[in-house]
């Protein structure tokens, strides 16, 4: 797939000399959907703003479907849509008055049509009279999904597009995002919800104080990271491990009632066979196996912690 | 040139203007009422003639001027400062708009809004004195120029404000002085010398001074020099803007 943003070396500085983005690089392909995990203060909204246009890089390059961010800003901006984070509305407007307005701000000619397929798709279409003041905090955020829509965006920016919304909204925003990716539009979002990445996105990148730590296919990252454990339950409890089962790294929990075995799932052997039959010639009878795999979650944290580490 | 946007924002300001008619309309004229009452009545009864024009329609060139300046800042400051306070800046910063396209949409909006307030203000004018006018397409152009002008001075005043203390700071310190001082109410031929000379070092004496002679050709300074003072203001605004989109001062972090 082409490159639609393409992302070099990009830092910012700001002018208290913090410095939000210390050389981020990433490519992201055209019609993808790309998680931007990171805790907060991370640098995920510098990253989107400065591509966008809201903030200046100090340094980098960064073009988007092959135009420079800066000096073609035109061009890229016109591709772009970006849902912000802070629900940033004028009280007084009306809802359709305030989605012309973006797209006429886009320079797109005015299409009714379209406007009213947005809001109905967003279901504010009852409430495209209302005052923006009028309305609660999840209509308003889904007022300002329309107005990144109406330009009719080939990139999506959503900034934090879970933080404070309710669980309807979020399978709304999830099945649109599932609309647009089907319409080849590029998307990235933002967030801490590692489920939200889990659920939607094709890829995932990780960022941590201004730096981008990795970015993978999700499938092949859980793959690649991700580790499962085997919890043996037994039918009687254990003081302690029998002497055949030491050193295979098994863990007693639950007061001798559960064994405990991780194991790397990509590895050609993970010893679960081995392991199973040690344990009934070890004479413990087995109650019920359960297999978990580790989420996102843990391999985020893993990757954050090991950079604290490191520094 | 984004034509649409620059349309976008001129008619969503208009918007809120028409939101406010009520506020927008009936302000001025009821301001223009009082100073008549006042100045044309009581006070300019006392006062017979200022160089061959009766005092009354003498100060409706001035206070024209005097709303016209303080509506065409406060409109453009407010404009643009909203967007900023509220957070909805983002949007025009993302957009694929260049300054000068920003500058004609709000200032645009800011100075029509200003014009209309002046032509209210000339037909209350109206109904309590009579008011003619020798040069009426100078007397448009300057009522123009000096709702541009003074619209991107409230342009500049409202990305400098931090917060509305500062958004009202210069319009009460330094632009209602200015212009009451500025010849809106008197001739500055009536001041003693000393204050004569002090008065040409104010800006707005040379705009209410041409404002005046297209309306009764007479003048405190030369028509050309007022011509010049309005184009200068007008460049020194334009070339600040220029230079705050430029550097991205107080708008792009």
């Amino acid at each position: 797939m082409p490159v639609m943003v393409q992302i070099e070396n990009v830092t910012k500085t700001y002018g208290d000399g913090f410095q939000a983005l210390k050389g981020a690089s990433l490519d992201i392909h055209e019609g993808e959907i790309l998680a931007l995990l990171g805790p907060n203060g991370a640098g995920k909204t510098t990253l989107i703003s400065t591509i966008c246009g809201i903030t200046q890089a100090s340094s980098g390059q960064i073009r988007v479907g092959g135009y420079d961010v800066v000096t073609e800003y035109r061009k890229t901006r016109s591709l772009i849509g970006l849902v912000p984070q802070e629900i940033n509305l004028e009280p007084f407007e009306r809802v359709l008055n305030t989605v012309k307005f973006s797209r006429g701000l886009f320079g797109k000619p005015r299409n009714d049509a379209l406007l009213e397929q947005v809001l109905r798709q967003l279901s504010l279409w009852d409430k495209r009279n209302s005052r923006i003041m009028e309305l609660s905090g999840g209509m308003k955020r889904r007022v300002l999904i329309a107005k990144a829509l109406a330009h009719e965006p080939r990139v999506l920016f959503l900034d934090e597009p879970s933080a404070g919304v309710d669980v309807e909204l979020r399978r709304d925003m999830w099945d649109i995002v599932a609309g647009l990716k089907q319409a080849g539009v590029t998307i990235i979002l933002t967030t801490h919800y590692i489920e939200e990445a889990e659920a939607i996105a094709d890829r995932v990148g990780v960022i941590n104080k201004g730096e981008i730590l990795l970015v993978e296919e999700k499938a092949a990252l859980m793959t690649r990271l991700g580790q499962k454990e085997l919890r043996i339950e037994l039918q009687t409890p254990v003081e302690a491990l029998p002497a055949a089962l030491a050193g295979r790294g098994l863990a007693l929990e639950q007061g001798g009632r559960v064994l405990v075995y991780t194991y790397d799932i990509k590895q050609e052997r993970t010893g679960i066979a081995t392991l199973i039959r040690d344990v009934t010639d070890a004479g413990l009878v087995l109650r019920d196996l359960q297999t978990k795999q580790n989420s996102l979650e843990d391999i985020f944290v893993g990757l954050v912690t090991e950079q604290e580490d490191a520094a | 040139m984004n034509w649409q946007a620059v349309r976008s924002i001129y008619v969503f300001e208009m918007a809120r203007f028409f939101r406010t008619l009520l506020q927008s309309f009936v302000s001025p004229v009821i301001s223009t009422s009082l100073y008549f009452v006042v100045f044309g009545a009581a006070i300019g009864s006392r006062i017979n003639e200022v160089e061959g024009v009766s005092y009354g329609a003498f100060i409706v060139p001035g206070l024209i001027m005097l709303s016209v300046m303080t509506q065409a800042i406060s409109n453009a400051s407010f404009g643009i400062y909203f967007p900023k306070f509220i957070g909805t800046i983002y949007e025009l910063l993302s957009a694929p708009v260049n300054f000068l396209e920003i500058v004609l949409g709000y200032v645009g909006a800011a100075a029509t809004k200003a014009f209309f307030i002046g032509i209210v203000i000339l037909g209350t004018s109206a109904l309590f004195v009579d008011v003619s006018i020798q040069h009426p397409l100078a007397m448009l152009a300057f009522l123009v120029l000096t709702c541009l002008s003074f619209a991107l001075f409230g342009f500049i005043i409202g990305i400098w404000a931090g917060n509305f203390e500062q958004l009202q700071l210069i319009p009460l310190l330094i632009v209602t002085p200015l212009v009451f001082l500025g010849g809106s109410f008197y001739s500055i031929s009536m001041l003693p010398p000393v204050w004569q000379t002090i008065s040409f070092f104010n800006p707005v004496v040379y705009l209410v001074s041409g404002f005046r002679w297209s309306f009764f050709g007479l003048a405190d300074v030369p028509i050309g020099l007022s011509l010049l003072a309005i184009t200068g203001f007008t460049a020194i605004c334009l070339g600040i803007i220029w230079w705050i989109f430029k550097t991205g001062w107080r708008i792009r972090t």
